[in-house]
């Protein structure tokens, strides 16, 4: 019980850390990223080529890929992002479904198309006993990093002048131009951010996940419903709902292994038909 | 260029002679039979995600589960002794039709955040649930032991697809003539009107969400038919036919002919094919490189596919007026 409620937890905090930056892109730019998974797995290749090919130490490689993929986020931003965020949905997906193919082809040419071999760093190797139960060290390291990235997320959002000023932007676009924000440049800034905190969770997550070049496509479905169940938008509610999803996951991995992949999905209807605006709606979304 | 006009008339003679040029296409290459069968097919999938899309404006990335849903139902009936083919057509229209009238409810009530969310939900766990239930679907090693009998009890499906040919055009012709009643019915300008202003139509009344819901529920029918279609015609099914990758493709086919026009869908479904055809010995990571190349040229660069280019080249006489 408690192993899997770690578990849980560890895995959910690497979904918070690649779904916030789509919650951001979804709820405040209106923009549907279907490619966000993409942005996760250049930042975890990135890391992962350079701690292999170049023996960069395991922090750097995170800060690494966290650049990695912030820089490639910023260049499509400009590139295509910037002229679609008042465009049909429709188009969005299309985009995005394309930028989705091209990162799965090129990958695939330039490593192959199975999992990058990845060796932890030998501090988080191994387990250390908690109250009689045998806990891995990687996964306390995982925990560690989704909440202090949900507290300085928090920060930055609730305590600075940028977080007043995105909060300003998306309650009412014209508005908050006119009083002499600079809307474009703030919204160039945050999808670069999120992109950048999707790039820390494949990094992450290379060591309890594993990354392949269809990573996207496979974990698609997972990033909309932390984004969708905890409520576009909002930094709290996609952690909870990773929190949910993650224990959920891997609990139904563990005592139903015949109907486990199923319970997701049936958790994530009821949830929608719970709660259509997500866990934590946003202020004035109806 | 100086736009052609073509009076109503002449439009109606293009669009026999379309549909002439499909059926001699029959004569022109008949050692592509197989090929040109799954292009109908796919046009009629295409075709029925446009009413769902294009025509009442529902944002969907799970169509795939439709398709499935019918090719599974003909599979499994053809395979445990019921292969008659039209009976089995109908089956799948009434699943496919059934189950999507059902998710309609939650479809429809979401914003499009919502809908494109459990429409992929759907679509994967459904796919999930063939992969699982492998005792019964075959799982990826996809169904196989169809049994489909003779069409009509007298042309027997043979190995050079000219029966499978035949009953995929003549299937695939009687749907879209069924389609193009509907989206000409007052039903399916209603459609168009909430596509186009949602807000006036509940202003005058029109019952919106009664309508989105019959709307979806008919598309998800054709598709399942289609799908049931590429059952019958092959005798077999693929895991593949359910999952998001094909939505990703059917999506691709109808943006690449034109969303919101009739014939978007087959046009799209004719290049879509024979291209993908033509480069059958190309790596498949070259070719998914090269969609998402197209696929962000085309958002970039403007929508309407080749049916809205064509659309600026030669007007009606009426629009012409």
């Amino acid at each position: 019980m408690g192993i899997v409620l770690f578990d849980g937890v560890a895995y959910g905090m690497l979904l918070f850390l690649m779904a916030v930056g789509l919650s951001i892109t979804m709820g405040l730019m209106n923009f549907v990223n279907l490619a966000h998974g993409s942005f996760a797995v250049v930042g975890g290749y990135a890391a992962a080529v350079l701690m292999n090919r170049l023996g960069v130490p395991y922090g750097l490689a995170l800060v690494a890929a966290f650049v990695a993929a912030a820089l490639l986020g910023a260049v499509l931003e400009v590139v295509f992002y910037r002229r679609l965020y008042r465009a049909h949905p429709l188009d969005q997906v299309l985009l995005s479904i394309g930028v989705v193919f091209v990162s799965i082809a090129v990958l695939t040419y330039f490593f192959g198309p199975t999992m990058l071999p990845f060796h932890l760093p030998p501090a988080l190797q191994g387990q250390f006993s908690f109250a009689g139960v045998e806990l891995g060290r990687y996964r306390l390291f995982l925990i560690v990093c989704g909440v202090a990235t949900l507290v300085l997320l928090l920060q930055l959002m609730n305590r600075t002048r940028y977080g007043a000023m995105v909060r300003a932007a998306v309650d009412n676009q014209r508005v908050a131009g006119g009083t002499g924000i600079h809307v474009q440049r703030l919204f160039f800034l945050t999808f670069s951010l999120g992109c950048g905190l999707a790039g820390l969770g494949g990094a992450l997550s290379l060591g309890m996940l594993g990354l392949e070049p269809s990573f996207p496509l496979k974990y698609l479905v997972y990033f909309l419903i932390v984004v969708c169940v905890g409520g576009a938008g909002t930094v709290t509610g996609p952690f909870i709902a990773a929190l949910l999803v993650g224990v959920v996951d891997v609990a139904g991995k563990y005592y139903l292994p015949e109907a486990g992949v199923f319970l997701i999905y049936v958790f994530m209807i009821g949830m929608l038909l719970l709660r259509p605006n997500g866990i934590v709606p946003k202020k004035g979304l109806a | 260029m100086k736009a052609i006009t073509l009076s109503p008339g002449q439009l109606r003679a293009a669009e026999i002679a379309f549909w002439l040029l499909l059926a001699a296409s029959y004569f022109i290459a008949p050692n592509h039979l197989t090929l040109l069968s799954q292009i109908l097919i796919f046009g009629l999938f295409a075709v029925a995600l446009d009413m769902a899309l294009g025509y009442a404006g529902i944002l969907t990335v799970g169509h795939a589960a439709f398709f499935g849903a019918g090719a599974y139902t003909a599979g499994l009936l053809a395979k445990h002794g019921w292969g008659e083919p039209f009976s089995g057509l109908l089956a799948a229209l009434v699943v496919a039709g059934v189950l999507g009238y059902l998710l309609s409810y939650l479809i429809v009530r979401g914003a499009d955040l919502t809908r494109l969310m459990i429409t992929i939900g759907v679509c994967v766990l459904l796919a999930e649930l063939a992969n699982r239930l492998s005792g019964i679907t075959g799982g990826t090693d996809g169904l196989q032991g169809m049994e489909v009998k003779p069409v009509l009890g007298l042309f027997a499906f043979d190995l050079f697809g000219k029966t499978a040919f035949v009953y995929a055009f003549a299937v695939v012709l009687a749907m879209f003539l069924l389609v193009r009643l509907v989206l000409r019915s007052p039903f399916g300008l209603a459609l168009r009107g909430i596509h186009d202003n949602r807000k006036r139509m509940l202003a005058i009344g029109a019952p919106v969400e009664a309508r989105l819901r019959m709307a979806y529920a008919f598309s998800a029918a054709v598709a399942g038919v289609a799908g049931a279609l590429l059952a019958q015609t092959t005798q077999f099914v693929g895991i593949e036919s359910i999952g998001f990758n094909r939505s990703a493709e059917i999506l691709i086919i109808l943006v690449l002919g034109g969303t919101g026009r009739l014939y978007g869908g087959l046009v799209g479904a004719i290049v879509y094919m024979l291209v993908h055809d033509g480069f059958a010995d190309m790596n498949p990571e070259y070719w998914m490189f090269w969609l998402g190349i197209f696929l962000i040229a085309a958002v970039m660069l403007g929508r309407g596919g080749i049916m809205g280019a064509l659309s600026r080249r030669i007007r009606t006489r009426e629009q012409a007026r």
